[in-house]
C-alpha cells in the first residue's frame, strides 16, 4: 500500500463529502461524524439519483416485455451486471449472480454447490475470524449432509495461522471459505495464497469479499477463487443487492436452488429446463433498482480512483491508531500488519454499549456489540468491543472528534 | 439528548460500585439473563424464606445500564415479598417505557427514568427484573430481552 501512496494525487475529500448528502447532516447537535461503514456505507447522490431515475422513467419487468420500459429497464439490470463483472474482473457476465447480499451468495454456494457434492465425513475449512454470515451457512449445510466444519486459529493479532490452515486441509477437505477483510479485527487475508493451497488440492474456494471491495481492487482471475461474494451496501451502493461471481464450469454444474419465473426455459406439468447462466440463479423478478444503484457506485468508486481510496483509507488507520493509542486503558482488539482502515477497541471499566451512546450523543457514528463474528470475541475474551469503521469520505478532523467523544465517555463514566 | 439524564449520578455511582455483587453460598433459586447482541450477561442467586426474598447477589458483565440497574433492583427488593417484588416490576417497566406517570414513588429505581428517553437501552435496564421473574419461577432457560 505504501507504494500505491506514493503513485497518486491524493483524494480532493471535500468534493468527494459534498457528493454524499447524509454527510452534511448534524447529529445531536453536532456536525456527523460516520465512523460506521463496515455496516453499512453512506451513498453518494449519484447512486440515490440512480434509482430514483429508474423508478420515475424506466421501471418495468425486466426480461419479459416487448416494450420500451421493459427494454430500457432489462439494459439498465444487465449493464449493471457487466459494471459488476469489470469491477471484479470476472471473465463473463454469466459468471455474476445478483443475490440480496454477501449472506444470500454464501448460502446459494452453500446449497446449490456444497449440498449435493458432500458427504458424511467431508469437511469444510472456515477460518476463526469470520462473519457469522460465513459459518451458519456451512453448519447447516453440515446438518444435512454429515460434513463437518474444522477451523483455522487466528493469533493474538487476529491473523489467521496459514501453517494451521494448510495443515487442515485434508483428503476429505471439501470447501474452504474464508474472509477476504474481517469485519470485527481489519485483518486483510492473503487470500490469493489460501486460494492457491486449495486450488493444488482441488478444494473448492468460497470468499467472503463483504470488507475488501470497498477498500482494494479485486480481481477474481488474479485471485483464482471459485466463488466471491459482495455487498452493495458496504461499497456506497444501496441494501438488498450483491453480487456472487461464481466460475462458470462450477455454476453450469450447480442446480438452480431457488424455482420461479425468470430462471426457466420452459415449463410443463412433465418438467420443466432452466434458463442460461446466470439466470438459472435469479429466480423470480430481481431488484432491478438496487442493481442499478450498485452500478451507480462502482461508477463512483471508479472515477474516485481505488488507489486513492486505499491511500487516504491506510493514512486514516494509521492516524487513529496512533491517536487512540494515547488513551488511557484502551486497547485495540485485532493489530494484524495487514489491516483494513478499521479499528475495533475496548476501553477499560466501560462497556460498548455506554460508550456508543455517549459516542453517538457528540454525533460520532461507531458500531458496538459483537460485529456478528461472537467467536472472534469469544477468542479475545470481550463480551463487545467498539468499531470505528472508516470510508473514502472520512477526515483526520472526524478521527480527532472521537478521540476526543472517547475522552468525554471516560470522564462521564469511568 | 441530554446524556445526563440517562447516566444520572446514581446510575453511575452503582455501575461504579454494584451492591450485592457476588455469590449466595446457597441459593434457593437462581438465573441467567443474557443479553448476546449488546453482550451483556448476569447470573442471579436469590435467597427466599417463605414468601419473602432474603438475599440476592449478582455477578455478570454489562453495560451501565444493566450493571446499575441490576444492583438498584437488588437493594430494592431485599426483604420484599415475591408479589411486592412483581408489583415493582410492573411499575418499573412502565416508568422504563414512559408509561408511568409518578416516577419518584419508586424511589432510587427513579433514577432509571431516563431510560425511557433512549429506547434501544430499555432492555438492558430491564435485563436483571426479568431475570429476577425466571429465578422466582424456578425458570432454567437462559432469559433475553432483545
Amino acid at each position: 500500500m505504501a507504494a500505491v501512496r506514493e503513485a497518486v494525487a491524493p483524494l480532493d475529500l471535500a468534493r468527494i463529502r459534498a457528493d454524499f448528502p447524509a454527510l452534511a447532516r448534524r447529529v445531536n447537535g453536532h456536525p456527523l461524524a460516520y465512523l460506521d461503514n463496515a455496516a453499512s456505507a453512506q451513498q453518494p447522490a449519484v447512486a440515490i439519483d440512480a434509482v430514483a431515475d429508474y423508478e420515475r422513467a424506466h421501471h418495468a419487468n425486466v426480461h419479459r416485455g416487448v416494450h420500451t420500459l421493459s427494454q430500457e429497464a432489462t439494459a439498465l439490470y444487465e449493464g449493471a451486471r457487466e459494471k459488476a463483472r469489470r469491477f471484479v474482473n470476472a471473465a463473463s457476465p454469466a459468471e455474476i449472480v445478483f443475490v440480496r447480499g454477501t449472506t444470500e451468495a454464501i448460502n446459494l454456494v452453500a446449497q446449490s454447490f456444497g449440498r449435493p457434492r458432500l458427504a458424511a465425513g467431508d469437511e469444510i475449512v472456515v477460518t476463526r475470524l469470520e462473519h457469522h454470515s460465513n459459518i451458519v451457512p456451512w453448519q447447516l449445510l453440515c446438518g444435512q449432509t454429515g460434513a463437518r466444519l474444522r477451523v483455522v486459529p487466528i493469533d493474538r493479532r487476529g491473523v489467521v495461522d496459514f501453517d494451521e490452515f494448510l495443515r487442515l486441509l485434508g483428503p476429505r477437505t471439501r470447501i474452504v471459505a474464508l474472509a477476504h477483510v474481517s469485519n470485527a479485527l481489519g485483518t486483510v487475508l492473503p487470500v490469493a495464497e489460501f486460494i492457491a493451497a486449495a486450488r493444488e488440492r482441488g478444494i473448492a474456494t468460497v470468499v467472503d469479499g463483504a470488507q475488501a471491495v470497498p477498500h482494494m481492487p479485486v480481481d477474481v482471475q488474479a485471485l483464482g477463487s471459485d466463488f466471491y461474494a459482495f455487498s452493495a451496501h458496504k461499497m456506497y451502493g444501496p441494501t438488498g443487492i450483491g453480487v456472487l461471481h461464481a466460475r462458470e464450469p462450477l455454476l453450469a454444474a450447480m442446480p438452480p436452488w431457488q424455482g420461479g419465473g425468470d430462471m426457466i426455459l420452459s415449463v410443463s406439468f412433465e418438467g420443466s429446463t432452466w434458463n442460461h447462466l446466470p439466470h438459472r440463479f435469479e429466480a423470480g423478478t430481481p431488484n432491478v433498482a438496487g442493481a442499478v444503484g450498485l452500478g451507480a457506485a462502482i461508477d463512483y468508486l471508479g472515477r474516485a480512483g481505488q488507489a486513492r481510496i486505499a491511500a487516504h483509507e491506510q493514512d486514516l488507520l494509521d492516524y487513529a491508531t496512533s491517536k487512540l493509542a494515547g488513551i488511557d486503558g484502551l486497547a485495540l482488539v485485532g493489530t494484524a500488519p495487514a489491516k483494513s482502515s478499521l479499528v475495533s477497541f475496548t476501553v477499560e471499566g466501560i462497556h460498548p454499549h455506554d460508550l456508543g451512546t455517549v459516542l453517538d450523543s457528540r454525533g460520532v457514528a461507531v458500531r458496538t456489540g459483537h460485529h456478528c463474528a461472537m467467536p472472534v470475541m469469544e477468542f479475545f475474551g470481550v463480551p463487545a468491543t467498539t468499531r470505528a469503521s472508516f470510508g473514502l469520505y472520512n477526515t483526520r478532523e472526524e478521527v480527532d472528534a472521537l478521540h476526543d467523544a472517547l475522552l468525554h465517555a471516560i470522564r462521564m463514566l469511568r | 439528548m441530554d446524556l445526563s439524564e440517562l447516566y444520572r449520578d446514581v446510575i453511575v455511582d452503582h455501575n461504579r460500585s454494584p451492591r450485592n455483587r457476588g455469590r449466595l453460598p446457597a441459593p434457593t433459586h437462581h438465573a441467567e439473563g443474557d443479553n448476546p447482541l449488546c453482550g451483556d450477561r448476569l447470573r442471579l442467586d436469590v435467597d427466599v424464606a417463605g414468601d419473602v426474598i432474603r438475599d440476592l447477589r449478582f455477578e455478570g458483565s454489562g453495560c451501565a445500564i444493566s450493571t446499575a440497574s441490576a444492583s438498584l433492583m437488588s437493594e430494592a427488593v431485599k426483604g420484599k415479598t415475591r408479589a411486592e417484588a412483581a408489583a415493582l416490576f410492573g411499575d418499573v417497566h412502565r416508568m422504563l417505557t414512559g408509561e408511568l406517570a409518578e416516577a419518584a414513588r419508586l424511589g432510587k429505581l427513579a433514577a432509571l427514568a431516563g431510560v425511557r428517553e433512549f429506547p434501544a437501552r430499555v432492555k438492558c435496564a430491564s435485563l436483571a427484573w426479568h431475570t429476577l421473574n425466571a429465578a422466582l419461577a424456578g425458570s432454567r432457560a437462559p432469559v433475553t430481552t432483545e
